[in-house]
């Protein structure tokens, strides 16, 4: 089995105008800038991004979103981008915010293959407005539907050509439950091994969830948020 | 009156040893600086953490390593990283102990506004729904007015909801507030404050009972 493709140009073979895209990252953290880039230059739109966050102006979705190839985003918070909140505020852009658990798990249960499952996330708020509404041990729950894409594009630290893929730090965040929801999955990994070489017993995503992997290339792993202490003298 | 560090010192008072924590961002992120000596806690931070640590020493920031603020941190030892769905399962379990969150708006049913201002201000709820929903234990750490001087604690929250009849105690610049049924019951003054500057500051309901005793920080 060999699921290896040369580069991002080929791992985005087929990603067309108004597709539905899953892309993982907490902020900056653990985004698949290579994807991203290349989804630049190929320049389709219409896009429906489904993204715990939208980047920043200058990066990660932010570059999407300059270029106006996003329809619409599905995410938990997007904060850290300006064009983001003009974009949303002048109703250029659609936008479905929903809890950032309630996320997670959609795009889990996309996954495996569970259409929906109740949550109390939500409830008695804009979210809960028009969703069923059952009580399970005296407390009210939503009722929310799985997430799936015709694309999800996920990053991580290493893999193999079997698809098999480990996370480095929080920059695990979504990527797990996205590389299991998208209906054609790509990765991209900071280094790509042999076989044999990531031990079995720790793979984060076994490589039956991910259909095309590639190792990527100047990777910039920008900090949003640089915070440090003093050393004490 | 309280400064905002001193807003997280007070909660910090709260914290029983061998609790997981999650904190939120802003003031509450400062209450990992004031954890007593004889307390040890474990913080979570829901991009998927448990054992956040300090923030690095200077060079050695890791972009790979941060909290849900997207602030640099560090792991303690016995650390662990998870992904954002168990990290949500540990939240929607009620396997955190103590959920601390800033707000724009807290009403005297304990109500939550934290995400959202019509028209001007759209960020998003992160976390926010997902812990407030479940967790038992929920502190709001915030200023107990706005700018302008208006309450922000109210009898109902006029901006969207970020969840109903959740919170539990309120500490803010102010004082220290338990909510019960019948509204906001004061428990503390902040040094130097009075019952009626209290009373003048706080739309909702208000309970006073007896002596209120000043904060000791």
């Amino acid at each position: 089995m060999d699921k290896r493709v040369e580069n991002a140009k080929a791992a985005c073979e087929g990603i067309e105008s108004n597709m539905t895209l899953m892309l993982g990252g907490f902020g900056l953290c653990g985004i698949p800038e290579n994807c991203i880039t290349e989804l630049v230059k190929k320049n389709v739109n219409g896009l429906t991004c489904i993204s715990n966050n939208a980047g920043v102006d200058d990066f990660g979705l932010g570059l999407l979103l300059q270029k106006k190839q996003i329809k619409k985003m599905i995410s938990s918070y997007v904060g850290e981008n300006d064009e983001f909140e003009r974009q949303m505020l002048s109703g250029e852009l659609e936008v479905d915010l929903i809890p950032q658990g309630s996320l997670a798990a959609r795009c889990y249960a996309g996954g495996a293959g569970m259409p929906a499952f109740f949550t109390p996330a939500g409830f008695g708020t804009e979210v809960g407005e028009g969703k069923e509404v059952r009580w399970f041990n005296g407390k009210p729950h939503l009722l929310e539907s799985a997430l799936t894409a015709d694309f999800a594009i996920v990053k991580a630290w290493k893999g193999d050509r079997f698809g098999n893929l480990i996370y480095k730090g929080t920059a695990r965040n979504f990527n797990p439950m996205m590389a299991m929801a998208g209906r054609i999955t790509i990765a991209e990994v900071e280094e790509l091994v042999e076989p044999g070489e990531l031990d079995p017993n720790f793979i984060h995503t076994p490589g039956v969830f991910v259909q095309r992997i590639f190792q990527g290339k100047d990777y910039e792993k920008r900090i949003e948020q640089r915070t440090i202490r003093q050393r004490e003298s | 009156m309280l400064s905002k560090d001193q807003i997280a010192q007070r909660i910090a008072q709260e914290l029983q040893n061998n609790w997981y924590v999650n904190l939120g961002i802003g003031i509450p992120t400062l209450i990992a600086n004031h954890v007593p000596k004889d307390v040890n806690v474990v913080f979570q931070s829901e991009n998927g953490i448990l054992g956040m640590g300090p923030f690095p020493y200077e060079g050695e920031e890791d972009a790979d390593l941060i909290n849900a603020g997207k602030q640099t941190i560090t792991a303690m030892p016995g650390a662990v990283i998870f992904d954002s769905a168990t990290s949500f399962a540990m939240i929607r379990g009620q396997h955190i102990n103590l959920t601390v969150l800033g707000a724009m708006e807290v009403s005297d049913q304990g109500d939550i506004a934290n995400w959202k201002i019509p028209g001007r201000m759209v960020k998003g709820m992160g976390g926010a729904m997902d812990l407030v929903a479940s967790a038992e234990n929920i502190i709001v750490a915030m200023m107990h007015t706005n700018k302008r001087g208006q309450s922000k604690l109210l009898r109902q929250c006029s901006l969207p909801l970020t969840g109903v009849k959740c919170v539990k105690k309120v500490v803010t610049n102010l004082a220290v507030l338990d909510i019960t049924d019948k509204g906001f019951k004061l428990l503390e003054r902040a040094p130097g404050v009075t019952v009626e500057e209290i009373e003048k500051a706080t739309a909702g309901r208000l309970i006073v009972e007896g002596d209120i005793p000043e904060m000791e920080l």
